[in-house]
């Protein structure tokens, strides 16, 4: 790691790689509802304004759809578009600029365009909010080809993926949680990139992998701690890409422990978690010692009472529970 | 005013000070964080809900968005229901699954209210689509704010509703700002009313804090859609005298309340409930002493709600999964 890191929330991190880009590239610009307001976006558009104007930081009206094309339009003549979505639920109105255009794009005209834009759609959930305010739907997004969707857990990553999704040629969808926000880690001061595809083993372990993206690999670092008093030692692997998956680093660990559970945060139906578990048993289904177990959200809405909640999203306990039952205890 | 009863005038009246009673009577429980869902306060658009539903029978539809609470109650919505909702408990009008934001009463053509901006305007008109297929005379309403003329399905909805004459009325009521976005940084034009004349629709603009004002042009309104002769476009202006969520953005914490102590003074002497005080006492309809007792009345019933809710249960955990799918 860099000499000259320090300490950063993670909302800020993401704020320094937005300041650095847009500082190196004149194409950068930051556009979507709440960029001049601390309310929506939390710190994370922090002294933007003040430094590149309105030109270039552009609050909006309720308008994710034409907003969300404007800003696919922009990349595909040339810019380096980041368009926020404070929620990502209100971005279900730009489902066709993402879907239809943006992600292929490229492919529908042989190559001869593309679209480097950064759609970045924030996870807020919790607080009673209830079903359109909680969604956290990165499993929708990578389902469809030629989009690239990225969920950093820590500041480092979280820069650092900012950095390679404005850097990156096409659309990358970036997604983080303001469950997030306030950790704290290591993120050095010049700018640097995270490689988009690649995961990290945030904790070595010999008898069974765990699987996690986002806030979740927080639960599951706790979960590991648990455990260890347990004698049992989990390998914690973060994704950090949801797609592409890093199928190298998954199958290695999976190859070692033998033993897989997948943490999500968001649904089991065709959800991160079914995947992950399908290419293992795909590739190595020889070296699995046990069935794969998922920890995700069940097939239910986000409730608004807190009884419910507490049922509703997963923690580091059912987490241990899972990592007992995979391994038949 | 020659024109109403009196028993009408004190039945509109107790519409809109139920609204700004049961409202306001959440204030201390948001700062004191025994209510945690988020709350779009109506105090300060009464008017609106009151005058519009009042123009209604119990047979029409209303459909609302994330600062419904006021429609819910002046369309006939119980305030048991309504209070335990906002406390997500079991006994809500949404079984505590939905909070403040998903408010619903279809028993008395409260159809339904969600927080995504704009969203339930295509829904307003099916169901305004479902009563022409049918040939009813229902009428259907879609309150919405003017943040939601920032989306393109409002347009479409426009379009779609005067091509088929439908039974609609749009009604959008204007507070000038859009969390924390004021008007002229969200549209060109602040005269919103004039977006239903490129569709055919006849548009009105109206002082939303004037309550008789907005029961004669919705009763207009309501009586062109029986006629066949909808949709309606009517703009109501208005302003909220709370944050966009919960009591003072500012002091919670959320700083979106960007507009001026001057504006928001100027503004509370415009006072909805206040003004038509002062017109009924004027009228001869209340008294001071009968408006006392008409609030005492209210706040005993708010009261008897807060009172409910704390006494019923919430949730199961058990029940995580219920209500997915209708069995
Ligand atoms: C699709 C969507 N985008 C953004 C939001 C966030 N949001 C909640 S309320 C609101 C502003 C609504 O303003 P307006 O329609 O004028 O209603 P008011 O709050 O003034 O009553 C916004 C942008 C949302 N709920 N849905
Ligand atoms: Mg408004």
């Amino acid at each position: 790691m860099s000499l000259k890191s320090r300490k950063l929330p993670y909302s800020l991190a993401i704020n320094e790689a937005i300041h650095q880009m847009m500082e190196m590239d004149k194409a950068v610009f930051l556009i979507g509802q709440g960029v001049k307001s601390p309310w929506y976006v939390g710190n994370t558009a922090r002294g933007l304004m003040e430094k590149y104007g309105p030109q270039r930081v552009i609050d909006t009206p309720v308008s994710e759809n034409a907003i969300t094309g404007a800003a696919v339009g922009a990349a595909i003549v040339g810019m380096r578009p980041i368009v926020v979505h404070p929620r990502m639920d209100f971005m279900l109105y730009a489902l066709d600029p993402i879907i239809n255009e943006a992600a292929n794009w490229h492919y529908m005209f042989g190559g001869k365009s593309s679209v480097p834009v950064v759609i970045w759609g924030i996870i807020n959930r919790g607080g009673e909010q209830a079903a359109q305010h909680s969604q956290a739907l990165h499993a929708l997004f990578s389902h469809i080809p030629g989009l690239k969707v990225v969920m950093p857990s820590t500041p480092y990553d979280a820069k650092g993926l900012m950095i390679s999704a404005i850097q990156d040629n096409n659309p990358v969808v970036y997604i983080d949680d303001r469950w997030l926000y306030t950790l704290e880690g290591e993120v050095p001061r010049e700018a640097y990139s995270v490689p988009i595809g690649k995961g990290a083993i945030r904790r070595e372990g010999r008898d069974v992998t765990l699987v996690a993206a986002s806030y979740m690999v927080i639960e599951s670092l706790k979960a590991s701690e648990e455990l260890k008093n347990d004698g049992v030692d989990v390998e914690v692997i973060d994704l950090r890409s949801v797609k592409p998956l890093d199928e190298t680093l998954l199958f290695e660990s999976v190859k070692k422990t033998g033993r897989l559970v997948v943490v999500d945060g968001g649904w089991k139906t065709c959800g991160i978690a079914a995947e992950v578990s399908a290419r293992v048993s795909e590739n190595i289904f020889e070296y699995l010692k046990a069935p794969v177990y998922r920890v995700t959200l069940p097939d239910v809405p986000a409730p608004a009472s807190c009884v419910l909640e507490k049922e509703y999203y997963p923690d580091s306990k059912t987490i241990v529970n899972a990592v007992k039952g995979v391994l038949g205890g | 005013m020659g024109k109403y009863s009196k028993e009408f005038l004190k039945r509109l009246y107790k519409s809109m000070v139920r609204i700004r009673v049961c409202e306001e009577s959440f204030v201390e429980p948001i700062l004191r964080g025994e209510v945690q869902c988020p709350v779009h306060l109506y105090s300060g658009q009464e008017a609106i809900a009151a005058g519009v539903c009042s123009a209604l029978t119990e047979q029409d539809y209303i459909f609302g968005s994330h600062r419904s609470h006021g429609h819910y109650l002046a369309k006939g919505g119980g305030m048991r229901e309504l209070v335990a909702e906002i406390y997500c408990k079991e006994a809500g009008c949404s079984r505590g699954r939905g909070g403040s934001m998903h408010i619903i009463a279809p028993e008395i053509g409260m159809v339904g209210s969600a927080p995504i901006v704009a969203g339930t305007i295509p829904l307003a008109l099916g169901a305004a689509l479902a009563s022409r297929i049918r040939e009813e005379k229902r009428v259907t309403v879609s309150f919405f704010g003017d943040g939601a003329t920032g989306e393109g399905v409002l347009y479409e909805s426009l379009n779609f509703a005067a091509l088929k004459k439908l039974p609609i009325i749009f009604a959008c009521e204007n507070n000038f700002y859009s969390t924390h976005m004021p008007i002229r940084e969200c549209r060109p034009e602040n005269n919103i009313s004039k977006i239903a004349k490129p569709f055919c629709i006849q548009g009105y603009r109206v002082d939303g804090n004037d309550v008789l004002k907005v029961y004669e042009t919705s009763k207009k309104g309501v009586e062109m859609c029986r006629r066949g002769r909808g949709p309606v476009f009517i703009e109501l202006m208005t302003y909220r005298l709370r944050g966009h969520v919960g009591p003072d953005d500012n002091i919670q914490g959320s700083h979106t309340d960007i507009r001026s102590r001057k504006e928001i003074e100027r503004w509370k002497k415009k006072d909805p409930l206040g003004r038509f005080e002062k017109y009924l006492i004027k009228n001869g309809v209340l008294t001071g002493k009968s408006i006392d007792t008409i609030k005492k009345e209210i706040e005993s019933e708010v009261k008897d709600a807060h009172d409910f809710t704390r006494n019923s249960r919430y949730p199961g955990k058990e029940e995580l999964t219920r209500y997915v799918f209708k069995e």
